[in-house]
């Protein structure tokens, strides 16, 4: 029983009403236009330079892809004289030329869509595979998952690199855009299906879930209409980087000899054959360098971003 | 022997003539939060004063600013969050001045805290011994190995745990939600501080096993001559363990004094607010004047603002009372015989969660199923639901035996059964607006045109009162309580006749609850709708139901109507949650 000591100046105080006004009990607050996960991303995104600076990187590396005829005439492969063999810049060719006296600008330029291809192949590939494999495994568990997740660390298991060198050795007649993406991809996929379905745990244990279940709603419909798109994120994430890294693997078989034929325009073929004047002329290997790697960055900085946008919690406070 | 000072600043009257400096002074402080859109205020002007050997109970629903106020105390703000107005003064020192070392020696020594979650605020990789010996290192009680367990022993056996030696060997994770707290109010006490502040020290634990801790914690300020500052949302059990009460709203105190008086008679519209929603002292209320009807004539000049009729739970008991005396012969909507579930646990073998479970729910009416946690309760209504295979026993629901439906017949049932679950920011699909959302069952069950759904999305929203408008936004911009009508909205959407509540009215804050609560009463007696309310608050119980069952491990200890239980408890587990209600030694008056 609490006792009833009261110092003077412990009485009764009521706060005057007019200094504390009253409102009402839980009142609806929507107003401006309706915002979800996505929206909030978006309006996020696009106040972040880095957003914008990666976007006009990308869109610029595309175009060059589809169209190199708007930014260069000079043929990259035809039109090559010895005599300028590993030559500085001149009027026309701003870049210099390679060891077999091509055009570098040129080459850099036609071999962008080399290099974006296989990443785009790649990432399509890995994002199919690791959400079926994610998926099914995660949300209907069991037997399956066993199955699934075995398969999937068995691939693992294997560094992707490692397996496409393999791959490409034993296929080396076959190499083109479309073998060297399936055997980067084949190997590169258990990570996002991982994160996925770690992702579809969490979720699928959602009350929300287990309302619509109660509600008859078919397993698979509540996997595709409720599950899958709050597990996404963190896929669209990794996948943006996974397009990064799937470049630089071209670029690292090629540069091995086990990528794609010297006949096919890469900067990966080019670093490689420019290895072998390194110290001579430096610039030959570096320029196609600097390609990739601007290429590969922007792919790597807007996947930071997008990150940052889908996850406020992993943001540094700003 | 107190009268009222309107308006009057507590600060103007500092020259006491009891001769006495308070323990703690908090003179008009002022916390904000820095974030995008500027400063943001979360307490505003808050004035608080606390003899030594008191207690003070700050109450408030959350975002009012209670706990703020306290972690402003010991300088713990989270985030951007400091305090950018007035003063703190522990005796005479003010400690929003205090550099962080001298911050450092008077947390633990000078004041102690116990904090709010008691599951996550023990490091599990470390044993509890560790953690206690830590804490009595940090404020320099004992120095040497031995003495330092010595005391860390003497500090858990204060704190009520039986053979601490052996103990100061487990980790978190072997200790139950109330021994942890037990260990962390130890801590918190182990330096012999002069002033202690818990914050909500006992929300997270079953309301048995608060009340003992509550008790314990009691005896041992008294004991020790330790100040409490004790930070709740709940009325009743803030009148219940303090002297003092200082009612928060929107980072101002609206109302402070003494406790029963306060309680008795509250003054400001937003104190009389929340008395009229606490469902502790609204049971306490029917309880003592005999019956609904007379506990509201006791409360009608009481509850008379605006928002009064939706909020006061005595009338949201009278307006289903009426109803219910016509529905008490109806024929049962549900039956459920001799139900137990049997969970296979991996290496330890089989786990009984419900056992031998019978109950009949007459149509129109509503059966809580009252239990703590771990009793099986949320089971049992995962099973009716058709969530959780059955391992043995019956429900049969409207006629149909649920073991043999099957298929096209499945499906059918399910549009008459459906559930409201606790969690308002997990119930409903982040990604999918509100008119979706509540168009969903009419989808799935391919009912009417698409004309036709969206006049009934807009129709059920009109049921649940919330605005047509919200049927192109996302759940994200809702409060709890919202979230919850529109989970109630999708619930009423196929026009079930049974609605299975699974603690959905327990995360919510006081006033909040009270509106949901007349929004099922209202509901109940407008469609007809048979509840079956799950629930670990027997004083919700008071308000919302018409039969009782009460489980403990699994199995129904006591079942009858919710008057039997309440005037007449048959079994000891029984009295003791009714005891576990907060406010039972206040004499609310009739």
């Amino acid at each position: 029983m609490p006792s009833n000591i009261t110092r003077p100046d412990q009485q009764h105080y009521v706060a005057p009403v007019e200094e504390t006004p009253l409102v009402a009990i839980d009142t609806v607050k929507a107003e401006g236009k309706p915002s979800n996960l996505w929206t909030d991303a978006w309006n996020d995104v696009r106040k972040r330079p880095m957003f914008w600076i990666s976007s006009a990187l990308i869109v610029l590396v595309v175009v060059i892809a589809l169209f190199p005829g708007l930014f260069t005439q000079v043929p990259p492969n035809n039109d090559c004289q010895l005599a300028n063999s590993n030559g500085g810049p001149t009027d026309g060719h701003p870049l210099g030329f390679t060891k077999q006296g091509c055009d570098i600008y040129s080459r850099i330029i036609h071999g962008t869509s080399t290099s974006l291809s296989v990443g785009i192949i790649v990432t399509v590939l890995v994002f199919v595979l690791g959400i079926v494999f994610g998926a099914f495994a995660g949300f209907y568990g069991g037997w399956l998952d066993s199955v699934l997740s075995r398969l999937g660390d068995i691939f693992f298991s294997i560094p992707y690199i490692l397996a496409a060198v393999v791959i490409m050795s034993v296929f080396s007649q076959y190499a083109n855009v479309w073998v060297i993406s399936l055997a980067i991809g084949i190997f590169a996929w258990p990570a996002t299906a991982r994160v996925l379905r770690a992702e579809i745990l969490r979720v699928k244990n959602s009350d929300f879930v287990m309302a619509s279940t109660a509600l008859g709603v078919s397993q698979f419909r509540i996997l595709v209409r409720h599950v899958l798109p709050n597990s996404i994120a963190p896929v669209i994430v990794i996948t943006t980087i996974s397009l990064a890294s799937a470049i630089v693997a071209e670029a690292t078989l090629s540069f091995l000899g086990v990528g794609l034929p010297s006949s096919t325009m890469s900067w990966g073929n080019d670093i490689s054959a420019a290895q072998t004047d390194l110290r001579t002329a430096p610039q030959v290997l570096i320029l196609p360098s600097i390609a990739l790697s601007i290429t590969v960055l922007s792919f790597i900085m807007l996947g930071e971003v997008i990150r940052d946008a889908l996850d406020p919690k992993a943001r540094a406070q700003r | 022997m107190t009268e009222i000072v309107n308006g009057a600043n507590v600060q103007q009257q500092t020259s006491v003539d009891v001769g006495e400096r308070p323990l703690l002074e908090i003179k008009d402080l002022q916390v904000g939060f820095s974030t995008q859109d500027g400063l943001v205020k979360a307490v505003d002007g808050v004035n608080i004063t606390l003899y030594r050997g008191q207690s003070l109970a700050i109450v408030g629903e959350s975002g009012s600013g209670k706990s703020t106020t306290a972690h402003a105390i010991i300088n713990l703000l989270p985030g951007t969050g400091h305090v950018s107005g007035g003063q703190i003064l522990l005796d005479g020192q003010d400690l929003t001045k205090a550099s962080p070392r001298e911050m450092e020696a008077i947390r633990g020594r000078k004041i102690g805290f116990v904090p709010q979650d008691p599951m996550s605020n023990l490091n599990p990789v470390w044993s509890i011994g560790f953690q206690v010996e830590e804490a009595i290192k940090a404020n320099g009680i004992a120095t040497g190995r031995k003495e330092v367990k010595k005391r860390a022993i003497e500090v858990l056996k204060q704190a009520g745990l039986q053979d601490a030696d052996r103990r100061l060997k487990q980790f978190p994770h072997q200790f139950s939600g109330g021994m942890r707290q037990r260990v962390l109010i130890g801590m918190g006490l182990a330096a012999d501080p002069q002033l202690l502040i818990a914050d909500e020290p006992t929300s997270a634990l079953d309301v048995t096993v608060q009340r003992v801790i509550l008790d314990h914690l009691e005896s041992l300020t008294r004991e020790l001559g330790t100040t409490l500052l004790f930070i709740t949302h709940d009325l009743g059990l803030a009148a219940e363990r303090a002297e003092q009460l200082v009612v928060m709203y929107k980072g101002r105190v609206v109302e402070s004094g003494p406790s029963v008086q306060i309680l008795k008679d509250p003054q400001h519209p937003y104190t009389q607010r929340l008395v009229a929603a606490a469902p502790s002292l609204a049971s306490r209320r029917i309880q003592a004047t005999g019956s609904i009807s007379a506990a509201e004539s006791s409360m009608a000049d009481n509850a008379s603002d605006a928002a009064g009729d939706t909020i006061d739970l005595i009338a949201t008991a009278e307006a289903r009372a009426e109803l219910v005396e016509a529905a008490a012969s109806a024929p049962p909507a549900i039956i459920v015989e001799d139900l137990t579930k049997v969970f296979k646990i991996r290496g330890s073998g089989d786990f009984t969660a419900v056992d031998g479970v019978s109950f009949q729910i007459p149509k129109g009416t509503t059966m809580a199923l009252v239990g703590e946690s771990g009793s099986g309760k949320s089971t049992v209504a995962k099973m009716l639901l058709k969530l959780e295979d059955v391992t043995s026993g019956k429900i049969v629901v409207g006629g149909k035996d649920l073991a043999s439906v099957t298929g096209k017949e499945l499906f059918n049932l399910r549009s008459r059964m459906q559930p409201v679950f606790q969690d308002p920011y997990g119930s409903l699909n982040p990604l999918r607006n509100i008119g979706n959302t509540i168009a969903e069952p009419l989808h799935t069950h391919k009912v009417g045109t698409k004309a036709t759904r969206r006049a009934r999305v807009l129709e059920l929203l009109d049921q649940v009162s919330l605005p047509r408008t919200l049927v192109s936004r996302y759940p994200n911009e809702l409060s709890g309580g919202q979230r919850q009508r529109i989970a109630i909205a999708r619930a009423l959407a196929l026009k079930p006749e049974i609605v299975v509540l699974d603690e959905a009215v327990s995360a919510l804050d006081v006033l909040v609850q009270a509106q949901i609560l007349r929004l099922l009463a209202d509901l109940q007696a407008e469609l007809g709708l048979t509840y079956l309310f799950i629930t670990h608050d027997l004083a919700v119980v008071r308000v919302i139901a018409d039969h009782v069952c009460v489980m403990q491990r699994g199995r129904i200890v006591e079942k009858a109507t919710t008057d039997e239980v309440f005037d007449n408890p048959q079994e000891q587990y029984t009295r003791d949650l009714l005891a576990a209600i907060p406010g039972a030694g206040i004499e609310l008056g009739a």
